[in-house]
């Protein structure tokens, strides 16, 4: 072998190392610009709640647990209740997840405001859980779904712990991670999810954030916004108007 | 499973602790590896000649753990079947995904030295044993027979090779466990980056009490005197190592209370609640300041070896419990609050199940087990 062509694969072969190392040193960070618009062309999915119009019964929680065979003690979906007294005590609760709506309150003090927040998955543009999952069990698909592939999952339960949220648990026959999935075996077939479908003052709304028309982007456009616990940079899809600072 | 206690507001699904006292075994025995591994290196590669009493069975030990460093992980996985996911369909997003591959190569260098170290007395065994004996001496010896100068030579330079990439992986292996948890932003409790850094030094520090505690149990047993030389060095590195390690800890909270994040309310309260006597007592008070003193005391002043021995197990035994400690109050501690940080759960382990007391005490036996099977077929005491 002449000098210049064990020079030039000495070189390659660094080079491809190097940049193999790069590759996979960066897709260990999230990635840095948090731009909305990933998935596919046509469709990417987002999910609005608006506080404003919650009346905390509950309904979405119990659809969601028959749709979805939730098991007893946990939940893809829940609503909380916020108390907030005049002097600025905050009182949250949501027993057994507010299937069964709430009971009159037991806060004596003058109540300033309340209200209620529902809860599920945020289907995280950069989700945490993602990230973390150490076998590609919980992907992302093209409309920005965040699913987990019970086939594969190990249940380790690291994504429960990574998510901010506590949108995730251990299903307790399955042993494997489960949430919510924006009923997503019913989306595929154009329908709504569950809870959107039972919520009778339509506080949660369901659509195709890439498509102006739809009633989601309408709202994201005109509206103002917000998402939960910002800071972690889980950049979520699912949107809340009227959103409390109160709300974590 | 015991109700949970719970207090304020929690996420619904968080009323019950995921990761279990498993979870803290698992910290904790691959921790005990780092340690004894250096231990054997101090005097494999930076010649600690006083340190050549213990130096095999630190080997031997770090081996043990390392073997079942994973056990407790598995016990704890919904589908143990697919563990082996990890290394064929990795997702190197994850902070986890290395571990199998951090932990294979670890495993690989502990075995390699083992051998090397050993290759001798594998010989001599083969040659003085007959039958099946001397067969299987013969294949662990790999058949390599030569134990002139020139090989052993070789040999020894082998092994100090190993043992030097072995420090490094060592401190990767267990500053990757710290990782794992200190790379979850979702945890307040958990998340910082002095978190790997702690992990390592504690691992250290509980590896070096490991072996203290060990060799003056088995000496004794043994009928033997503990060297006086040997003794006195291990502490003063468990001293050393151990003013890193608390330093390391008591910053780490004290940054916490200093920035005083939103978070810090609810880690006060679980501080002051519901870890007060694992954390605030046991880690800090009694088995930190206690040995601290004793070891400061050993390491400084000159001493009747016998209570010097003494003095140096006490506190062996009192750091091994503030670095079992110190993983309780992570794993735990970090999954006892609410990520709502308005509300708080509790944990207590059960006795049977898979994931209870009883379980966690045999997988920690099992290490010294193979100890004594490993001492069974290749004698690492020296012979006096
Ligand atoms: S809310 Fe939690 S589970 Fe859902 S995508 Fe975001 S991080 Fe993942
Ligand atoms: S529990 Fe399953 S989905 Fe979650 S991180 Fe582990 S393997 Fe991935």
């Amino acid at each position: 072998m002449n000098a210049d062509r064990r020079k030039f694969i000495k070189q390659t072969g660094w080079t491809l190392l190097g940049s193999g190392i790069l590759v996979s040193v960066s897709s260990f960070f999230p990635a840095a610009g948090r731009a909305m618009q990933k998935g596919s062309a046509h469709e990417l999915y987002g999910f609005i709640v608006n506080t404003n119009r919650c009346i905390g019964c509950g309904k979405c929680v119990e659809a969601c647990k028959t749709e979805n065979h939730v098991p007893e003690e946990f939940f893809r979906t829940w609503v909380e209740r916020y108390i907030i007294t005049a002097d600025d005590t905050v009182y949250v609760d949501s027993p057994h997840g507010a299937v069964h709506g709430f009971k009159d309150t037991e806060v004596k003090e003058k109540i300033e405001k309340s209200f209620f927040v529902p809860k599920l998955c945020n289907h995280c543009t950069e989700a945490n859980c993602v990230q973390v999952c150490p076998v590609g069990a919980t992907y992302t698909t093209k409309e920005g779904v965040v699913l987990v592939d019970e086939k594969h999952c190990v249940g380790c339960g690291y994504c429960v712990q990574a998510c901010p949220y506590g949108a995730r648990y251990i299903h307790p026959e399955r042993r494997t991670a489960d949430k919510c999935t924006w009923c997503y075996h019913r989306v595929k077939k154009g329908l709504m999810p569950a809870c959107v479908v039972v919520c009778p003052v339509e506080a949660r709304l369901f659509g195709n954030l890439k498509d102006p028309e739809s009633r989601v982007a309408r709202i994201l456009r005109e509206e103002r916004i917000g998402v939960l616990k910002p800071e972690t940079g889980n950049s979520p899809k699912t949107f809340y108007v009227g959103l409390d600072k109160e709300v974590r | 499973m015991l109700e949970a206690v719970t207090q304020g507001f929690l996420y619904p699904n968080e009323v019950e602790v995921l990761w279990s006292l498993l979870i803290v075994l698992y910290p904790y025995i691959t921790g005990l590896v780092a340690g004894a591994f250096i231990v054997s290196s101090l005097y494999h590669v930076f010649g600690r000649e006083e340190l050549k009493p213990v130096a095999r069975f630190a080997l031997v030990a770090a081996f043990s753990f390392l073997l079942f460093a994973c056990t407790p992980l598995l016990f704890h996985l919904g589908h143990p079947e697919r563990a082996f996911n990890i290394m064929f369909t990795p997702k190197f997003t994850s902070a986890m995904s290395g571990f199998g591959y951090i932990y294979t190569f670890y495993l690989i260098i502990v075995a390699l030295e083992i051998w090397f170290v050993f290759r001798p007395d594998m010989v001599r065994l083969a040659r003085e044993s007959i039958g099946l004996k001397k067969l299987f001496y013969s294949v662990l010896s790999l058949g390599v027979f030569d134990v002139s100068e020139k090989a052993l030579h070789l040999d020894h330079k082998i092994t100090t090779f190993l043992a030097a990439i072995g420090i490094p992986s060592a401190c990767v292996l267990h500053g990757y466990v710290g990782f794992l948890f200190g790379s979850l932003k979702s945890n307040p409790w958990w998340s910082t980056p002095l978190m790997p850094v702690v992990f390592l030094m504690s691992a250290i520090v509980s590896g070096i009490a490991v072996l203290i505690v060990s060799y003056a149990i088995i000496m004794k047993l043994r009928g033997k005197t503990v060297d006086s030389g040997c003794m006195q060095s291990l502490c003063g590195y468990l001293w050393g190592f151990f003013i890193v390690d608390v330093t390391l800890e008591l910053l780490e909270l004290i940054s916490m209370g200093y920035e005083g994040e939103e978070s810090w309310a609810a880690i006060s309260q679980l501080i002051g609640g519901r870890l007060q006597f694992s954390y605030v007592v046991l880690q800090f008070i009694v088995c930190s300041t206690i040995p601290m003193v004793m070891l400061g005391i050993v390491s400084l002043w000159k001493l009747k070896e016998s209570t010097r021995n003494m003095l140096g197990i006490i506190s062996s035994v009192l750091l091994l419990i503030q670095v079992l400690a110190m993983r309780w109050n992570v794993v735990i501690g970090g999954q006892l609050f609410s990520k709502s940080l308005r509300g708080f759960t509790s944990y207590m382990p059960q006795f049977f199940g898979r994931e209870g007391l009883l379980v966690a005490l045999i997988l920690f036996a099992m290490p010294f087990v193979t100890m004594y099977i490993i001492n069974r077929i290749l004698p690492y005491w020296e012979k006096e």
